[in-house]
């Protein structure tokens, strides 16, 4: 990624962040991974259970088709090499939401090699299997100082892919965005729920200092499990002010397993690099090579939608949106598909292109709750593109549109029955307009005097009483000029 | 007609519930009450059994089914619903699996009920089940020596006609030492071709199910039963070609190789006396008996002792005290979750599991896995090589079974490498994959010497065919072990 988008970088100091992500996706396959019980969420404990998923004596995993297919799309979302041979090995160690001893994934023949999502560059993509859910009864509801641990195998064996990226973010909200831009690509793959909440995209993130500019990498810390986007940056600014302040105080940042707490802000650690697992991989003798048939690739390329990217060239190249706008819808899964069924809403007049999407990302987002989809909002997108229209035949101002799309956020309905209801029409070129006007004019003598003896500033109070008196609904341009005309300026 | 039963093979018995002059359920109590009174008997019986039935299987009397009802005693690993499955374990003492291991289901369905669960080593890791955590079995030629392992229990229940079949697992050899040792036929088919599903798994690679019995005929009969895909194993596939009952009573023209690497040093004299006067009786079925070379074998054993406790490392993982079998919490840190870990593994283990599991954790342990497992690997694709080319010049490879005669209970369990040496002519095949099967050839010091053949991957159908010819030839008498 380039210096200059790395924007104003958070490290200070002359300092520079690089940031790696490591992305796990639960895919929304019917069943899990290696065994036929059904992915489930929220449902009772231990109710999706069989004995492969619980590791019983003598089970054996298979692994599922599907899930390869889910992995080949990821695959090529990101234009990764796939592998025409991957397999799966088994990662030791002992821990009870790991009912085997070893977790089945893969290791240094993974499904997917190398690619890029956006400026960042794929280091690769492999399967797995999800471990069990590890329930901690007690007060505080955390491992230390709990009564007793349960452990709810309903989880475990849920198909994973796991993204690795390359070194390549600088900032912690470029991280944030970037996560965005790869969050809008699984769910239009529609290969995964990507629900940070309920952990179905979870992601750590690898965070090293060195002098800006520096082509070496420093000594590199791992921020486990954030699951929010907004913990995420918040947890990649505290570890880079944390690594920064041990370098400028003449320390040494150490490698080492970090986590984030989100309530106190505190970063401890979780294992040094001296505790670290050997996880003594060896290929997993119980299941066979993964081999893509060519058919198999044929059926993953076939089920490729449009993404996000694709999508934002198209909206340029198609309907003429700048670069930053039709990446703002795009890089955003849901507002693309909003936009474009405004757009197809046949609202008379229409909309402009470009006049939508400004009013989508820039009216419509602010005034709805933080992440929420307006798609899942009280603004039907056919109402939006009426407004637009309305504003752009100059039959609505953009005051009075304002006050229309406030009334579209807590009530819904159809914008131009709301124009109608609250006389919110414009007026303009007409003697109505004209009358207020001189109203105005007179209204304010010591101002239409300035005005008239050149002081164009002091237009702003007849102009305003003009925008009272019309409650917004005349276009300030419009009014500017007919006082100027009246004042003969 | 008790008297008479016992003098039935599995084949027989099938062929007299047909014909109606016997009823499955007969044979059924006659070989369950047989199996109970050895399990009672304590230290004074062979120590076949980890469980008998108390009542036949519900259903498995009805229809005519092609095994007919002649029950089966299947190993203690093999996972059986709601019937201690154990893997001569105590980690597992009283294990009651909640599903049934493929084969075992098939076979039951094909008409063998099973009617005991055999005594092993634990986790198969053996070559005397005296690794067994719920005692020895005895080998009924000579109760003071051990059955061999680790489907000894299998192997000596079918000797003393305390069972007229039984199902084991072979790794290394573990069907085929015991088979050897107790003057029985045993028989590792081709790796991929059974099941697994519903093993307890000691090393993945090579666990392979097989029958033991008292005749090639009943080998085949259920094999036929036992082969075949599964959905539930990835690496299980259908059977190439067809099973049949062997019916060959000569070997003309069959080309017998005999690699100088397993039939020479290290070999007791007993035994290669008694192997080479059994190739003289393939030569007069009119084989062709030539040299040939396995130029890595001599590596087999520690290519295998790298391989296997490395998979079983990992595999013996699972019995952490966490969802089933024994939980030991350490009294001194009760809420110390690693430490209920060490106190249940260390008190549910024996020596043999923990030396293995040690041995396995090492080979695979960062900075050392290329030069153990990643070594053991190209040794393992070297053999199978060899077997190969071998098989370009001649049709099956002969060798003894075992370097040895049953041998005297606890004379080897101080001396771990010397037991692993009962595996050396048996594991080269294993680490192929190929299919193999030991027959008895005569006896040494009045006990059994196994004759061992092997051939290419799915050749099991001509590995029973020159077994059987030249197990009649052979005329093996095994009713001394009849008890």
């Amino acid at each position: 990624m380039s210096e200059a988008a790395a924007g104003n970088g958070a490290a200070p100091g002359g300092l520079e962040a690089v940031i790696g992500l490591e992305i796990h996706v639960q895919l929304a396959t019917a069943t899990k991974m290696f065994c036929s019980c059904a992915l489930s969420f929220g449902e009772p404990p231990n109710t999706h259970t069989c004995p492969v998923c619980l590791g019983l004596p003598g089970s054996l995993p298979v692994a599922n088709a599907r899930a390869v297919h889910f992995g080949l799309m990821i695959g090529l979302a990101l234009g990764s090499e796939l592998a025409p041979r991957s397999i799966f090995h088994r990662k030791n160690y002992f821990y009870p939401d790991l009912p085997k001893g070893y977790q089945i994934s893969q290791y240094d023949e993974p499904l997917c090699l190398g690619g890029a999502l956006g400026e960042v560059r794929i280091h690769r993509v492999h399967l797995e299997e999800d471990a069990a859910k590890l329930i901690h009864v007690g007060a505080s509801g955390r491992i230390h100082g709990s009564d007793a641990s349960l452990v709810d195998f309903n989880r475990g064996g849920t198909p994973l892919a796991e993204i690795v990226t390359e070194p390549d973010l600088r900032t912690p909200e470029q991280a944030g965005e970037w996560l965005r831009l790869l969050r809008t690509t699984l769910r239009a793959l529609g290969v995964s729920d990507v629900n940070m909440e309920e952990g179905s995209l979870r992601c750590d993130a690898n965070i090293s200092l060195r002098p800006a500019g520096s082509g070496q990498l420093g000594v590199k810390t791992e921020l486990k499990n954030m699951n929010s986007f907004r913990f995420i940056e918040r947890g990649i600014k505290a570890e880079i002010a944390r690594q920064a302040k041990v370098i400028e105080t003449g320390g040494t940042v150490v490698q080492e397993t970090l986590h984030f707490d989100p309530d106190s802000g505190a970063i401890t650690s979780l294992r040094s690099k001296e505790e670290a697992h050997d996880y003594r991989y060896f290929p997993e003798p119980d299941l066979l090579p993964v081999t893509i048939e060519p058919a198999m690739l044929e059926q993953a390329r076939a089920a490729m939608p449009e993404l996000p990217a694709q999508r934002a060239q198209r909206l340029t190249a198609e309907l003429g949106l700048s670069e930053d706008s039709a990446r703002a819808l795009a890089f955003r899964g849901e507002l693309a598909p909003y936009f474009e069924a405004a757009l197809a809403a046949g609202a008379d007049p229409a909309p402009e292109p470009q006049a939508l999407a400004n009013w989508v990302t820039v009216e419509l987002l602010p005034r709805l709750q933080d992440g929420e989809d307006p798609g899942g909002s009280r603004v039907a997108p056919a109402a939006l593109a009426e407004l637009v229209g309305l504003v752009g035949a100059k039959r609505v101002s953009v005051g009075a549109a304002r006050q229309v799309l406030d009334r579209l956020v807590s009530d819904g309905g159809d914008a131009g029955a709301i124009v109608e209801q609250e006389g919110l029409g414009a007026i303009g070129g007409g003697e109505e307009l004209e009358a207020v006007v001189a109203a105005a004019i007179a209204a304010n003598a010591d101002a239409a005097e300035r005005v008239r003896q050149g002081n164009a500033k002091a237009i702003g109070p007849i102009v305003g009483q003009v925008m009272r008196e019309t409650k917004g609904r005349a276009d300030g341009t419009e009014v500017a000029s007919l006082i100027n005309a009246q004042l003969g300026v | 007609m008790s008297a008479g039963l016992l003098e039935l093979g599995a084949a027989a018995a099938r062929a007299e519930i047909d014909a109606g002059r016997l009823s499955a359920a007969e044979l059924f109590d006659f070989y369950r009450d047989r199996a109970a009174a050895d399990r009672d008997a304590d230290g004074s019986g062979l120590g076949c059994f980890t469980w008998v039935a108390a009542e036949a299987p519900a259903g498995a009397r009805d229809g005519s089914p092609p095994l007919a009802g002649v029950p089966l005693a299947v190993k203690d690993l093999f996972c059986t619903r709601g019937v201690p499955s154990q893997s001569g374990s105590r980690i597992l003492e009283g294990y009651l699996p909640p599903y049934t291991a493929t084969v075992v289901s098939r076979l039951a369905e094909a008409g063998a009920p099973l009617f005991a669960k055999t005594n092993q080593d634990e986790f198969a890791m053996g070559s005397s089940t005296e690794n067994s955590g719920f005692g020895p079995s005895r080998n009924p030629w000579d109760r003071d020596r051990v059955p061999g392992g680790s489907s000894g229990g299998s192997a000596a229940a079918v000797a003393a006609g305390l069972a007229p079949w039984a199902l084991g697992t072979d790794t290394g050899g573990s069907i085929r030492q015991p088979a050897a040792l107790c003057g029985i036929v045993g028989m590792k088919p081709t790796y991929g071709s059974v099941s697994r599903y519903g093993m307890i798994a000691f090393a993945s690679s090579l666990d392979q199910a097989g029958p033991l019995t008292r005749d090639v005929g009943d080998a085949a009969l259920l094999l036929l039963h036992m082969v075949g895909r599964d959905p539930c194993d990835a690496t299980s596939l259908e059977f190439p070609g067809s099973l049949a009952t062997p019916t060959a009573e000569r070997l003309d023209g069959v080309r017998l190789g005999v690699p100088g690497e397993l039939s020479g040093e290290g070999i007791e004299a007993g035994v290669l006396d008694a192997f080479n006067a059994a190739l003289e009786q393939a030569r007069g079925l009119g084989a062709e008996i030539t040299g040939v070379t396995l130029p890595h074998a001599p590596h087999a054993l520690a290519a295998y002792y790298v391989i296997a406790p490395a998979e079983a490392s990992s595999n013996l993982a699972r019995f952490d005290g966490v969802r089933y079998g024994m939980r030991h919490i350490d009294d001194a840190r009760p809420e110390d979750l690693v430490a209920m870990y060490t106190r249940t593994r260390h008190d549910g283990f024996g020596p043999e599991v923990k030396r293995r599991v040690m041995l396995g954790t090492y080979a695979l342990s960062s900075g050392y896995y290329d030069a153990y497992y990643g070594r053991a690997q190209q040794v393992r694709t070297k053999i199978a090589e060899d077997f190969r080319a071998a098989f370009e010049e001649v049709d099956l490879i002969v060798t003894p079974t075992a370097p040895t005669v049953a041998f005297e209970l606890g004379e080897k369990t101080g001396d771990p490498l010397a037991m692993y040496l009962n595996d050396y002519c048996t594991v080269p095949m294993s680490l192929a994959g190929i299919p193999a099967i030991s027959i008895p050839c005569g006896l040494s010091e009045g006990l059994p010497v196994g004759i061992q053949i092997a051939g290419p991957a799915f050749s099991d159908a001509r590995v029973l065919d020159a077994a059987h010819a030249l197990e009649g030839a052979l005329g093996f008498d095994g009713s001394a072990a009849l008890v």
